[in-house]
């Protein structure tokens, strides 16, 4: 078997971000945030991370004709919407799944997992 | 050798053959481009003797095609990582390696191969096409009259799927023992898959047997398993059925009415004998342990008449309990039917279509018509079979249909 180098994988998080929460479960999400974090730190899975700021800052580039045309909102108007990643490093899919599923929104939401493709 | 005995030996080891050689290149196109030279190369060199391990030979002959092949695109592509893919090729598969490896890890690789084509990661009836053409090595022009598409088309998916494999990074590997329930279950349906499509639709283009077959190579590489050996017991019995589910106008013969003397009685013995232990090896037992002990009771009764209904409808409580569903739950009414009278039954039925369970399918209104024709309430008998007939996708199924609704005319 061939040893590959671990795989980057996006880990794209995926969640209402309208739901409201209560200050108690916000507080929870967060410690869930920092603990998930951590572990992936420790077990150098880690590569980075950042939250997005709601959809209402977002702003939509398309060029068409070489026109560059910048649209209010994010690229799709869904359910759920894109508010934060993980970018890790992992053996195979399966391991990467098995990270994905421990991020704290993916009992709520949902975590897209997209390999990176490493120039 | 005459060409059809080299056809035997080459389908009798193609799946294993492949399967080490995907995981010596790492390459599912690599691996399937090597098998075939090697075949043709056996072709050849087979003509006046047989090597005592066929396997290892093609194993052996497709490692040096593909290790070939990689040199080849090195040449037009010069990247460090692929003369280091080709060191390592060279290296893994050392010819008393590749021996060994064909000896050894064959079995291995085979569950591997299985395990990958059926990873959760690719789309159900993907997991279906790739595992026909790979495991069950089937041409890809077959799978796509399977699945009713050109050839041009699936080929186009096979490749998108193997892309996916390579470029997501799904593994070659044999799941660890905390999610191998799960990923069993996975590759079961998508075998059941092949079954169940296979045996609904055209018998001509029958999958009953790649599916039947991919069941006895799951049981041997994974024994002990309730769920594998239930299923496999489940399909069994079912096909051992076929020569009498249909009558020489290719009309659907109901379990009822069948000539039971047409029943296959070596699939049924090979059924039977795996019904038990599937049963006991696990609790609660898996469903297709349970569904295959239904199809047994059917097996078991001589007659039609002689059918233990009342077990059946205590198993079918027993498939509700641990698997609910609406198609469970109608069988079971179907089954009370037959213990506790057509009335009762119908009430059941009744209450699942209230629910708008089964909408779409035409087995709940045939399954009412059914019960209405035997309580003698024609007009309401004759309305259900015409909504089972605009619900049909089946042609045998809607010539049934067909059938009943004119002996209903006759009758009134």
């Amino acid at each position: 078997m061939l040893t590959e180098p671990d795989m980057q994988y996006l880990l794209l998080i995926y969640a209402d971000e309208n739901h409201a929460t209560s200050e108690a479960e916000g507080k929870a999400m967060v410690e869930a945030y920092g603990a998930f974090t951590q572990e992936i730190i420790q077990k150098g899975h880690f590569k980075g991370a950042d939250r997005l700021r709601p959809t209402s800052t977002a702003t939509t580039v398309r060029v068409r004709d070489g026109k560059t045309l910048a649209t209010d909102g994010p690229f799709a108007e869904t359910r759920e919407q894109l508010g934060g990643y993980y970018l890790i490093e992992a053996k195979d899919l399966d391991e990467a799944t098995a990270i994905a599923a421990k991020v704290p929104s993916a009992k709520v939401g949902s975590v897209e997992v997209r390999p990176v493709w490493t120039m | 050798m005459p060409a059809a005995a080299l056809d035997a030996i080459f389908r009798a080891h193609a799946a294993g053959a492949l399967a080490t050689l995907i995981r010596l290149t790492g390459d599912f196109d690599l691996a399937e481009e090597g098998l075939q030279e090697a075949f043709a190369a056996a072709a050849v060199a087979w003509k006046t003797e047989t090597p005592a391990n066929p396997r290892a030979w093609l194993v052996q002959a497709g490692r040096r095609r593909a290790i070939d092949q990689i040199r080849r695109r090195a040449a037009f592509r010069v990247r460090q990582e692929t003369l280091a893919a080709e060191a390592e090729i060279a290296r893994q598969t050392a010819p008393e390696e590749a021996d060994e490896a064909a000896a050894a890890f064959g079995d291995d690789d085979l569950l591997r191969l299985i395990f990958t084509c059926c990873h959760p990661a690719l789309a159900l009836e993907t997991q279906v096409a790739l595992t026909l053409r790979t495991v069950c090595s089937i041409p890809t022009a077959s799978v796509a009259r399977a699945f009713l598409v050109s050839e041009e088309a699936m080929a186009q998916r096979l490749a998108r799927a193997k892309a996916k494999i390579r470029a997501a990074g799904i593994p070659y590997e044999t799941p660890p023992r905390e999610q191998l329930d799960a990923r069993v279950e996975g590759v079961l349906a998508v075998v059941y898959l092949v079954f169940t499509e296979a045996y609904a639709g055209d018998p001509e283009r029958s999958l009953a047997a790649e599916a039947i077959g991919l069941g006895r190579r799951l049981a041997a590489l994974l024994p002990g398993r309730g769920d594998i050996m239930g299923l496999l017991a489940l399909m069994l019995l079912h096909e051992a059925r076929r020569p009498a589910r249909y009558d020489a106008a290719g009309d659907v013969v109901l379990l009822e009415d069948q000539d039971r003397s047409l029943w296959n009685r070596d699939a049924i013995a090979e059924g039977l004998a795996l019904v038990k232990p599937a049963l006991t090896a696990q609790s609660p037992p898996s469903s297709y342990a349970v569904q295959a002990a239904i199809a047994a009771l059917h097996a078991e009764a001589p007659r039609a008449q002689d059918t233990d209904w009342r077990q059946i409808v205590g198993l079918y409580a027993v498939l509700l309990r641990i698997h609910p569903s609406p198609v469970i739950e109608l069988n079971h009414a179907a089954a009370l039917a037959m213990v506790d009278g057509p009335a009762a039954a119908l009430q059941r039925l009744e209450a699942l279509a209230a629910r708008g369970a089964l909408g779409g399918y035409d087995i709940l209104p045939a399954a009412r018509a059914d019960l209405l024709r035997r309580l003698g309430r024609g007009r309401e008998a004759a309305e259900a079979y015409r909504e089972a007939l605009t619900l049909a996708h089946h042609e045998p199924e809607r010539r049934l249909f067909r059938r009943r609704l004119a002996e209903l005319d006759r009758e009134t």
